[in-house]
């Protein structure tokens, strides 16, 4: 028999915990695949986050590292340092890196750290029940926006992606999604190239990954996944937001 | 042996580097700013790495990320600063990370002051942060304790995989003094094989995580931590006594205070009056055995505890001395230093309403 498909060497051989249709499977995927195709298992060091990828320690079959709420980005800070011929990584939710961790994952940017951020953005908390996030659009509702979210009560979303290219400490920053092969494709793409450019010493790079939550959108998947091509992409463009050569 | 003149937070920052600490991560704060200065320069020099965060919340996590990789690292504050780490220390708690905290304390709270202050002595013994919790404290009395301390606080953190305060005062920070750097006795230290370094061959993935999502795993890590604690309590207590033999009238006290009550029991020696001092040197453990056995000497008439705070080890030196004998105390607040002369008068009006 000739075998076609196998699981990523890259993750653990543990039954993931997510949703049905949640995006989190996916990106682990093409995360452990890239961790494999550089042949990286063995040195990779990766940090996760507070939120749904919480036990990312228990799926990625590399080094891990648990953070506090939003200080991923601090912790990579010094594991790159300490050990900077390693590919290092941090996956993290909304609620972490916009919010709670907003000052860590700007100082990293600027200081032009040199791992990969892996951003999971679907605009709301998924592990504590689905309430507003930085991320969240207007008029989407969440269990602390029982209405919507307003402009005049939250502001407008942040868009994390544009916000961090400011920085010259960032050389490469893509916005994909995985709601098809096609998209995840390029995802994958996106991934590899971060963890390349990260290991030429380029500087901090950052994709984010536009995520689907059926579970706290109140969504099926193919509603979940239609609802992020028609308002997620709509508000926060998919492609590359940067890409900075560095001689 | 050479002796040298040193600043007291640049003497902990040397002594880091000298006890093999490759990872220091600071943010400014008066008054222990020479310790990131220093390292800033000597840090690189020793090929190890110095970042001054954004924040002492990410320095504390960044302490987190080279300790949760095996490397020896280290921060230090000030009060306020120190409130801010916390969260990060008691994530090191729970996921057995050895790092060194260092706390140049000054007046408190909020804002409080910039000259030397006792007042964290709570948030320090007591696990400041979240969850069943103890860290091993040490409070040196001069330069020359500060730096073989900050050895010996990499060290116990290694050897029992937890994270260590150093607790100096302003006035150990801002002193200068003659120390002489000798070699302290290494210990015999477990290799760091929990270290997510990258797996290198090992058989499985290291995952460094304080998160025990069902309860009863969760206790069983508590349980885990209270042996270490006990093994903590067992071993490794520290103090020093000063004429305590025949002591009418026993002063306690730390770090800079208790020097201070060295020269006032000498003084009240002079004047007739047998004084002695008991000095904790580890804050957690407290020395609360050997300390009750001295309030229990027919000698002692009467306890003072003096510290620069309302009176925090007083708790401690209370539930050490178990009634045994009356405990007095004498504080000064928000960062005045008590003097010799009103220490002295403090002790005298301590023994006599006891005699």
């Amino acid at each position: 028999m000739k075998t076609i498909y196998t699981k990523s060497k890259g993750l653990q051989d543990t039954e993931l915990h997510y949703c049905p249709g949640c995006s989190h499977g996916i990106v682990h995927k093409l995360v452990a695949e890239t961790i494999e195709e550089m042949d990286a298992i063995d040195t990779t060091i990766g940090v996760c986050p507070v939120g749904c990828s919480v036990f990312a320690g228990n799926y990625f079959a590399c080094d891990m590292i648990e953070a506090s709420h939003g200080r991923a980005p601090a912790v990579a800070t010094a594991v790159k340092r300490t050990h900077p011929d390693v590919p290092v990584f941090t996956y993290q939710g909304d609620g972490d890196l916009a919010s709670i961790g907003a000052a860590e994952i700007v100082h990293a940017a600027m200081r032009g750290e040199k791992f990969t951020t892996i951003f999971i953005n679907n605009a709301i908390y998924g592990m504590t029940g689905g309430q507003m996030a930085p991320t969240t659009l207007i008029g989407q509702t969440a269990t602390t926006a029982p209405l919507g979210r307003t402009v005049q009560q939250a502001g407008m979303p942040m868009r994390v992606a544009e916000m961090l290219s400011t920085l010259d400490g960032l050389v490469y920053a893509e916005r994909v999604c995985v709601v098809d092969i096609p998209h995840l494709m390029k995802a994958k793409k996106a991934i590899k190239k971060a963890f390349e450019r990260q290991m030429k010493g380029d500087g901090f790079t950052f994709i984010e990954v536009l995520s689907a939550c059926p579970t706290n959108w109140g969504m099926d998947i193919h509603e979940a996944n239609k609802w992020l091509m028609d308002h997620m992409a709509a508000y926060y463009p998919l492609g590359v937001i940067k890409d900075t050569e560095v001689k | 042996m050479k002796r040298e003149i040193w600043k007291g937070s640049e003497a902990i920052a040397e002594a880091a580097i000298r006890a093999g600490c490759r990872g220091f991560f600071g943010y400014p704060i008066t008054p222990q700013n020479e310790i990131p200065e220093y390292m800033s320069l000597k840090m690189p020099q020793a090929g190890g790495v110095f970042v001054q965060a954004e924040s002492e919340v990410a320095a504390i996590n960044m302490v987190y990320g080279a300790a949760a990789t095996g490397v020896r690292a280290m921060t230090s504050s000030s009060s306020p600063g120190v409130s801010l780490k916390q969260e990060g220390i008691s994530y090191m708690a729970g996921a057995k990370l050895p790092a060194v905290i260092v706390n140049v304390m000054r007046g408190g709270p909020g804002l409080g002051s910039i000259q030397p202050s006792q007042a964290d002595y709570f948030q320090a013994t007591r696990g400041g942060g979240n969850g069943d919790y103890r860290t091993p404290v040490l409070a040196p009395a001069n330069l020359q304790e500060a730096v073989d301390l900050v050895q010996e606080a990499f060290d116990i953190a290694d050897q029992y995989r937890t994270p260590v305060i150093v607790l100096a005062d302003g006035l150990i920070g801002q002193m200068m003094e003659p120390i002489v750097w000798h070699d302290v006795k290494k210990r015999q230290l477990p290799p760091k094989t929990w270290a997510s370094s990258g797996r290198k061959g090992r058989e499985h993935n290291n995952f460094i995580n304080s998160l025990l999502i069902d309860a009863h795993d969760c206790e069983n890590h508590n349980i885990e931590l209270l042996n270490t604690y006990h093994e903590i309590e067992k071993n490794e207590v520290r103090f020093e006594e000063v004429r305590t033999e025949d002591a009418e009238v026993l002063i306690t006290a730390y770090g800079t205070p208790a020097r201070i009550a060295i020269t006032v029991a000498e003084n009240l020696r002079a004047k007739g009056i047998k004084a002695g001092v008991f000095r904790p040197i580890t804050l957690w453990p407290f020395p609360s055995k050997r300390l009750r056995e001295i309030a229990e000497q027919e000698s002692v008439k009467v306890i003072l505890d003096v510290e620069m705070s309302t009176g925090q080890m007083l708790d401690d030196v209370n539930l050490a001395v178990a009634e045994r004998k009356p405990v007095r105390f004498y504080g000064r607040y928000g960062g005045v230093i008590p003097s010799v002369s009103e220490l002295e008068a403090a002790a005298e009006k301590a023994l006599g309403e006891v005699k």
